[in-house]
């Protein structure tokens, strides 16, 4: 996939910022200390008079964001991943979630692909934190179109929404052209033997399992599930009905994430499809390069591969 | 202030703090303490301070008020109630299932309520979200929030000041009800976050300090926060916490207590009297 366009999908996230506030006058964005990470510094480049710092207090700026949105503004408010959906939680939940107001959070750096800034980081609860709030939507893109699709349909959507964006460049899986709707999923190959329920980077390295498995006369669907919650159940429940097995991956704890979310409803719905959930096993990462820890940590094709057989 | 206005606002918050006991004795449980030492405020804000009208309640250029001690709501209910924001009876249904009163403010089932709060520390920075958004919308608006003395313990409250104050909010009035006791104690003692006015003030905002109880002390605070430019205001008032009732005064016991029948009896009687007491009086 060497020819294949790389980007990270916070890059994503501030350029579509920029696009979005040209647009919408009523879009402003909040950020601690963070933007030129989180990249929320291009929209300030931009539009320097509806960007606001924080500083390094993000209980404060969730708060902050939902007073603004009381006053019919549309804030995104930015952090790690870490920190807004860890540090800041008790204010998600309290201020955004209890009251529905119209914020978007902008988390970056999920996952353990943060790499060399090690464990304290490296977030891989935050699907599990934030799936846990009434009416919160958690969405995590898997490449550069997704991530602008995803920034631009929470603006239509109302209510809360929590982005996940990554740090590590990842490989364009979609094409210009993609449609994101909020709440489903998107097959992108077809296969019987086993379906592959992934998002964030682990779409593109579910497409190279599949190729692997491929040469082994295993047929294996990928599912893009870029919307965590709403689940779009459908689609799992296609997957259970139609393969022999489902594999979920992502970059986050097997607890309370995809992995999780899938087995929830195939198993309520009383199918019998095994569901085998890859993901960070109830450890903490540590430091060091983003691709040696995808490797290590079980998240790339051939471990998915080895999931599946 | 006229005297037939100060006995106004005196009558209001004299059946403020009976509505909110009204409220915590159906209830069987809240919190009086709070609401009653914040009674004369409340019925300032709401009489006299705040730009709002309870027949449109969503109407945009409101001003707006925030209680960041969500707890002593019972007396912003009675505030609402009384200032026709919905029917006096409601205060009865206070926490019970199918009421619009739930035991902490819920912006989207009370009728004039600005801001869902209840977790401490985070009413402030709402509010200062709120100023900071009036700005950029060309609102030209003023935002209140009520602390508690207690509350400012948390270390979001000073978060939000720094930010209030970095982006010159001058349109937000913190207020912090400074009534000394928090439920485990006098503040002093359980963890003292004296001195209230020199904390504000080495944040960076205008500070007046005033007693609570007082209506011309409050309006001329209100005014000088109006007339303050380039820094939010922070006005620290000295109150007594289960003011009005007198077995209820100076107790941290009535924090979050509710009177069994004979009590709220006794304190009805008591705040009856002093409402007839009030009425009676001539005008000057």
């Amino acid at each position: 996939m060497s020819d294949v366009k790389k980007t990270a999908t916070r890059e994503s996230y501030g350029n579509a910022l920029k696009e979005l506030g040209a647009l919408h006058p009523d879009v402003i964005v909040f950020d601690a200390d963070l933007s030129a990470s989180t990249k929320t510094g291009v929209f300030r480049a931009a539009y320097p008079e509806r960007h606001f710092n924080c500083g390094i207090a993000e209980g404060n700026m969730m708060a902050v964001a939902a007073g603004a949105a009381a006053m019919g503004l549309v804030p995104y408010a930015s952090s790690f991943a870490m920190f807004a959906s860890g540090r800041a939680f008790e204010q998600v939940r309290n201020s955004i979630g209890y009251t529905q107001l119209n914020v978007k959070i902008g988390a970056t750096h999920g996952g353990i692909s943060v790499g060399e800034d090690g464990a304290s980081h490296q977030c891989c609860e935050d699907f599990a934190l934030m799936r846990s709030i009434p009416g919160m939507v958690v969405m995590s893109p898997a490449d550069d179109a997704e991530a602008k699709a995803m920034v631009f349909a929470a603006y239509d959507h109302p209510g809360p929404v929590y982005m996940r964006f990554g740090r590590a460049p990842v490989p364009a899986v979609h094409g210009d052209d993609y449609k994101f709707t909020i709440g489903k999923g998107e097959t992108l190959a077809e296969g019987t033997d086993v379906a592959i329920i992934a998002n964030g980077l682990c779409v593109a390295e579910a497409l190279g399992a599949r190729d692997i498995l491929a040469q082994e006369g295993i047929s294996a669907r990928v599912i893009n599930m870029g919307t965590i919650k709403p689940l779009d159940e459908e689609l799992v429940l296609k997957a259970a009905r139609e393969c022999k097995k489902i594999v979920t991956c992502e970059e986050h704890s097997v607890i309370g994430g995809l992995g999780e979310a899938v087995c929830a409803v195939v198993a309520e719905a009383g199918l019998s499809c095994p569901v085998k959930r890859v993901g960070v096993q109830d450890v903490f990462g540590h430091s060091g390069p983003f691709t040696a820890l995808l490797e290590e940590f079980g998240l790339t094709a051939p471990h998915i591969a080895e999931a599946c057989r | 202030m006229t005297s037939k206005e100060k006995k106004q606002l005196a009558i209001a918050a004299c059946k403020i703090r009976m509505g909110a006991l009204e409220g915590v004795h159906a209830a069987k449980a809240g919190h009086p303490g709070g609401s009653l030492s914040a009674a004369d405020m409340f019925a300032y804000l709401y009489f006299k301070e705040l730009n709002i009208d309870p027949a449109n309640p969503h109407m945009e250029d409101r001003d707006r008020f925030v209680l960041s001690k969500g707890h002593t709501a019972p007396g912003l209910y009675a505030a609402l109630a009384l200032r026709g924001f919905f029917p006096w009876e409601d205060l009865k249904t206070l926490r019970q299932i199918g009421s619009h009163l739930q035991g902490h403010p819920n912006m989207a089932m009370t009728p004039g309520v600005d801001m869902s709060t209840g977790s401490l520390g985070q009413g402030i920075s709402a509010a200062a979200g709120m100023a900071l958004a009036a700005k950029v919308k060309g609102l030209p608006i003023r935002v209140y929030t009520l602390l508690g003395d207690g509350e400012i313990e948390e270390g979001e409250v000073w978060e939000a000041t720094m930010f209030a104050h970095h982006h010159k909010l001058d349109d937000l009035c913190v207020i912090v009800d400074n009534n000394g006791l928090q439920i485990d104690g006098p503040i002093d003692q359980v963890m003292s976050p004296y001195p209230i006015p020199e904390k504000f003030k080495a944040f960076g905002l205008h500070v007046i300090e005033i007693d609570g109880h007082d209506f011309d002390q409050i309006e001329a605070a209100f005014n000088e926060a109006r007339e303050t430019k380039g820094v939010p205001t922070a006005i620290v008032m000295k109150t007594v916490k289960g003011k009005g009732v007198s077995f209820m005064e100076n107790q941290a016991s009535w924090h979050g207590k509710a009177p069994n029948d004979e009590e709220f009896k006794k304190a009805m009687d008591e705040l009856n009297a002093r409402l007839t007491e009030l009425e009676g009086e001539k005008d000057e």
